[in-house]
C-alpha cells in the first residue's frame, strides 16, 4: 500500500470525524469529551476541555449561545443535551487555579483598538503566542458589551477575574484611549499589524470600507481589511444579535492571520474548517431510548451537581462504529477500519526482526461484504485485506499455514480424483453445463446426483457437467497465480463444450463468475427450477411441515432474486420461512469465507457459534459450508437441495451431523464416480497401497482431528510408513503405537493399534515446525 | 520442560531400546531451535509430545508467522 492510497483508505472511514457539536461550535469545542469527562464525575478534566479551546472559559461558560445543540443527535431523541447549561455548571465548580505563564516575548508588536470580546480573544491568543501585545481602549476596563449582560447570568466579579489574565501576561493595556482616525494612523505607523475589535469600533470613522450593516470591511475567512497588515473582527450585535461564541472567532481569527503573515506563509491553507463546519461522522440512533431533557428545579441558578449528572448522562457519546457493531472480526480487534488500514501499511513496512502483528489480523477477514453495505461511506474491509494479502505474498511475508489447507482443498478438487467435464451420457453436445460447486459435492453427493438428473430430465438441448473448484480460496488468499489458472481451466471447459450456459448450486461460484468471468453468463440451479418447476413429489400443498431460520450466505448479499426465489421455493415445498436478523442485505459469513477459518479458527468458531444463536429454530441454508458450518457448531440445519432431492423419503436433513474434511473429499469423488457410471466410463482407480489401509476412530478423535485439518488420507500415510519401515514407538502400557511422518511442510503424529482388520486411531496432532535433526 | 516421564512411557519399537532425552533440532520459517526431546539415538526416532506440540511449539510457530 502506498503512502497516497492509505490516506484514500483513511479517509473513507469517518469515525474519527469529529461529533456533530464539535463542528457546529464556532470553537470546536470538544462537547463529546465535555460530557464524558462529566458523565465519570471528573469536573476539573472537564473544565480542563472547556479551558483547552475557550479563551476565557469562565466568561464563555456562562453565556454562550451554544450552537452546538441545534445540530446535537440527542434532539430528535428527547431533545438535544443541555451542553450550555452544563459548560455552565462546569466553570462555576472549577475551583482551581489558572495556569497562564508569559511565554518569552517574540519581537514583532501587535496592537488591538477596542477592548470588547473579539478585541480581548485576540490579544489573548496573540499574548499566549509571545507577541507583544498593546491594547487600545476608550473605556476604563475591559470586556465592552460584556458588562451590559445580565448580572445573574454574568457575575461582575467574574469578568474581572477572567480579564486579570492581561496582568498576568504584562499585557500593554492603554485605557481612556480616544479611539479615532488619529489613533488609528499612528498604531499603524508604530505596530507591525493590528486588529480592530469592530464592536468598540461601530459608528466611529477610520476611512476604511464598511459593509452593509456599517462594520468594517473583512475577509470573514481571515479578516483582512483593505489595508495591508490591518485585520478586524466581531460586531455580532450589529447584524443579527450579539453572539458570544461567534464574537470570540472573530478575535481568533484575525489573530491566527496575524500569525501566519508573521510566520509569512499563507493565510488561508487548510482553514476550510475555521468555524462552524459540516462533519461526515454517522451515528445511528437507533434503539436510544428517547430520554427528556433533565429541567433544572432551579431555572435562574442552573443545574445542581446531580441534575447535571442526570442530564450528561444522556449523552450518546457520538461515533460510527456501524460496521464495528455487527462485525465480529472487526470488534475482536478492538480498533475500526481507518485504525485497521494504518496497521496494515505499518505491517507491510516493519524493519526485518520486528513483529508483523497484523498478519493474522489481514488473514482473518471472511471478506464477506458486510462492513461495505452497512458504512454510510462503503468502505470494503474486504478489497483492503485481499490487497494486503497480495502484498505480504510479494514482500514473502505470508506464513503458508494461513491458506495452505485450502489451497490443498483446491487442488484436490482441481486434480484428478474430482475434476471432469463430460457431455450427459448419449448426447455430444450441452447447451447447459452443471457447476455443481466442490463444496456442495462435498457435503451432499447424492442430492447433487440427482440435481443433475433432473436439469437432463428438464432442460433440452443437452446438460453436460463440470466438476470443479471455481478458484475462490485462491482469490481470497490473494494467489492470482492459482485463482487464474482455476478460472482458465474452466473456460477451457467450457469452450470445448461449445460454451452452453453454466448453472452453478453455489453461492460463491456465482458471484465469483459474475465478476471474474462474466462471460459465462452462470445463473442459479434456484433460478432454473423456479423456471422449470420444482420437482412435485417435494411439494407439499396446503399444509406448513416446519418454520426454518433461513440463512442467507454472504455472496448474495446483492443478489435479491436469488434471495426472494429461495423464499418461492420455501413456499412451495411448504416450510415456513423466519427471518433472521442478518439476512438480506446483511448477512454475516459463516467464517468459511476469505479463508477466516484457515488463518482464525478460533474467531471462525465464535462467528459460527453467534450466528447459531439468533434463532432456537432450525436453520436452512442454500450455501454447502454455512450447512457444514453451523452443523459443526451442533446447530440443526439443512440444505435446500436436501429437501428438494431428499436421499431418505420423509427423512430428517437437519439431523445430519457435520462432515470432516476427508468425508468432503471422498464425497467429491463418489460424485465423480457415479456420474463416470452413468456413462458407462467406470474406471478401476489406482488405489495406492496406503489408501487400503482400514482405519476406525471413535466420533470424538474424529472430530478431533478434524478440527486439527488432518485427514483420515494423512493418517493413512503414517500408519502406513511406520508399519512398512518399522519407525514407530511402543507404549509401554497400553501396547499402542505411536508414529510420525512428514509428507510436505506439516508433521503429522498417529497415535495407533492394530485391531482385527486394520487399525483403530486413538489420536493424531500435527505441527508444522519441521524436526530437522538429532544432535551428534 | 521436562520430558523424562514421556521418555519412559514408550520404546522403540524398531530396535526395542529405551528412549533418552537428546537435544533435538526444530526449523520453521526463518527460526531454528533445539529441544531436549525423548528419542532413540540409534535409530533417529524423535518423541514430540502433544502437550509440546499443541502448546509452545504452536506458540512459537504463531511467533515466527508474525516475523
Amino acid at each position: 500500500m502506498e503512502k497516497n492510497e492509505l490516506i484514500e483508505w483513511e479517509n473513507k472511514c469517518i469515525q474519527e470525524e469529529p461529533p456533530e457539536c464539535n463542528s457546529a461550535c464556532p470553537l470546536h469545542v470538544d462537547a463529546r469529551l465535555l460530557l464524558k469527562e462529566i458523565q465519570k464525575g471528573n469536573w476539573d478534566a472537564a473544565y480542563k476541555v472547556l479551558n483547552k479551546t475557550m479563551p476565557f472559559p469562565g466568561i464563555l461558560g456562562r453565556i454562550c449561545d451554544h450552537p452546538c445543540e441545534d445540530r446535537c443527535k440527542r434532539g430528535p431523541v428527547g431533545g438535544p443535551i443541555a451542553i450550555g447549561a452544563l459548560e455552565r455548571i462546569c466553570v462555576e465548580k472549577f475551583a482551581g487555579k489558572k495556569r497562564v505563564q508569559p511565554l518569552p516575548r517574540k519581537s514583532q508588536k501587535i496592537a488591538v483598538i477596542g477592548g470588547g470580546l473579539a478585541g480581548v480573544t485576540a490579544a489573548l491568543d496573540l499574548l499566549k503566542k509571545g507577541f507583544c501585545v498593546s491594547v487600545f481602549e476608550q473605556g476604563d476596563r475591559l470586556g465592552g458589551y460584556l458588562w451590559d449582560l445580565p448580572e445573574q447570568l454574568l457575575p461582575r466579579e467574574v469578568i474581572s477575574e477572567e480579564l486579570s489574565v492581561f496582568e498576568t501576561l504584562m499585557a500593554d493595556i492603554h485605557f481612556g484611549t480616544g479611539l479615532d482616525k488619529t489613533l488609528f494612523d499612528q498604531v499603524c505607523e508604530e505596530y507591525d499589524a493590528l486588529i480592530l475589535d469592530r464592536d468598540s469600533l461601530h459608528g466611529i470613522d477610520l476611512s476604511l470600507k464598511l459593509d452593509s450593516d456599517g462594520l468594517i470591511d473583512i475577509d470573514p475567512a481571515t479578516g483582512t481589511t483593505e489595508r495591508e497588515g490591518v485585520f478586524a473582527g466581531g460586531g455580532t450585535r450589529f447584524r443579527g444579535g450579539f453572539s458570544p461564541v461567534m464574537e470570540t472567532l472573530e478575535g481568533r481569527k484575525p489573530a491566527l492571520s496575524i500569525e501566519r503573515m508573521m510566520q509569512k506563509v499563507g493565510l488561508t491553507f487548510g482553514r476550510e474548517n475555521e468555524g462552524p463546519c459540516s462533519s461526515r461522522l454517522f451515528t445511528s440512533t437507533e434503539g436510544i431510548d428517547p430520554l427528556p431533557r433533565v429541567v433544572p428545579a432551579d431555572a435562574v441558578k442552573g443545574y445542581t451537581e446531580e441534575e447535571a449528572l442526570r442530564e450528561a448522562e444522556r449523552c450518546i457519546q457520538c461515533e460510527c462504529m456501524e460496521c464495528v457493531k455487527k462485525c465480529l472480526y472487526l470488534e475482536r480487534y478492538k480498533g475500526y477500519p481507518k485504525k485497521y488500514a494504518r496497521e496494515i501499511f505499518n505491517n507491510e513496512r516493519i524493519l526485518f526482526g520486528a513483529a508483523h502483528q497484523y498478519n493474522v489480523f489481514t488473514n482473518s477477514c471472511s471478506t464477506c461484504g458486510l462492513c461495505e453495505t452497512i458504512c454510510p461511506n462503503d468502505f470494503s474491509m474486504a478489497d483492503l485485506c485481499l490487497e494486503a494479502r497480495r502484498t505480504m505474498l510479494k514482500l514473502k511475508i505470508m506464513p503458508p499455514s494461513f491458506h495452505e489447507f485450502a489451497l490443498q482443498d483446491m487442488a484436490f478438487s482441481n486434480g484428478e480424483p474430482f475434476s471432469l467435464c463430460r457431455h450427459a451420457p448419449g448426447t455430444t453436445e450441452s447447451a447447459w453445463l452443471y457447476f455443481p460447486s466442490c463444496q456442495l459435492c462435498g457435503t451432499a453427493p447424492g442430492e447433487v446426483l440427482s440435481s443433475y438428473r433432473y436439469l437432463q430430465d428438464k432442460l433440452s438441448g443437452g446438460v453436460g457437467i463440470l466438476l470443479h473448484c471455481c478458484g475462490a480460496p485462491a482469490f481470497w488468499a490473494g494467489r492470482e497465480d492459482l485463482f487464474q489458472t482455476a478460472l482458465d481451466e474452466i473456460r477451457d471447459s467450457w469452450e470445448k463444450m461449445g460454451r452452453p450456459q453454466i448453472i452453478t448450486a453455489c453461492p460463491t461460484c456465482l458471484n465469483i463468475f459474475q465478476e471474474h468471468a462474466p462471460e459465462l453468463k452462470p445463473v442459479s440451479l434456484w433460478q432454473i427450477m423456479l423456471e422449470a418447476g420444482i420437482p412435485e413429489a417435494a411439494c407439499v400443498k396446503g399444509t406448513t411441515r416446519s418454520t426454518v431460520g433461513v440463512v442467507d450466505p454472504c455472496a448474495t448479499r446483492h443478489n435479491q432474486v436469488e434471495q426472494q426465489g429461495i423464499r418461492s421455493i420455501l413456499g412451495a415445498l411448504g416450510i415456513k420461512v423466519e427471518e433472521l436478523p442478518l439476512s438480506g442485505e446483511i448477512p454475516e459469513c459463516c467464517g468459511y469465507g476469505g479463508l477466516m477459518y484457515n488463518a482464525n479458527p478460533t474467531l471462525s468458531r465464535d462467528v459460527v457459534a453467534r450466528r447459531t444463536s439468533a434463532s432456537d429454530n432450525d436453520y436452512l441454508a442454500y450455501c454447502a459450508m454455512c450447512r457444514d458450518n453451523f452443523a459443526s457448531a451442533g446447530k440443526r440445519v439443512s440444505h435446500l437441495i436436501e429437501h428438494i432431492f431428499p436421499a431418505v423419503e420423509g427423512g430428517d436433513p437437519a439431523a445430519r451431523s457435520w462432515v470432516s474434511w476427508s468425508d468432503r473429499r471422498t464425497n467429491r469423488c463418489r460424485v465423480k464416480e457415479w456420474v463416470l457410471g452413468d456413462l458407462g466410463e467406470r474406471e478401476e482407480a489406482q488405489v495406492e497401497e496406503y489408501e487400503k489401509l482400514k482405519l476406525t476412530m471413535a466420533p470424538e478423535v474424529r472430530k478431533r482431528i478434524d478440527e486439527r485439518r488432518i485427514l483420515e488420507e494423512d493418517i493413512r500415510k503414517v500408519i502406513f510408513h511406520a508399519e512398512t519401515a518399522g519407525k514407530k514407538m511402543q507404549s509401554r502400557e497400553g501396547g499402542s503405537y505411536l508414529a510420525y511422518l512428514q509428507p510436505e511442510n506439516v508433521t503429522f503424529w498417529v497415535e495407533y493399534s492394530p485391531d482385527g482388520n486394520g487399525f483403530t486411531v486413538l489420536n493424531a496432532y500435527c505441527h508444522r515446525m519441521k524436526i530437522v535433526g538429532l544432535k551428534k | 520442560m521436562n520430558f523424562s516421564q514421556e521418555a519412559a512411557a514408550w520404546s522403540c519399537a524398531s530396535c526395542g531400546g529405551n528412549l533418552e532425552l537428546v537435544k533435538v533440532h526444530f526449523s520453521y520459517m526463518k527460526g531454528n531451535f533445539e529441544v531436549d526431546l525423548p528419542a532413540c539415538a540409534a535409530c533417529g526416532l524423535v518423541l514430540v509430545p502433544e502437550s509440546l506440540a499443541l502448546g509452545r511449539m504452536a506458540e512459537a510457530e504463531r511467533i515466527l508467522e508474525d516475523k
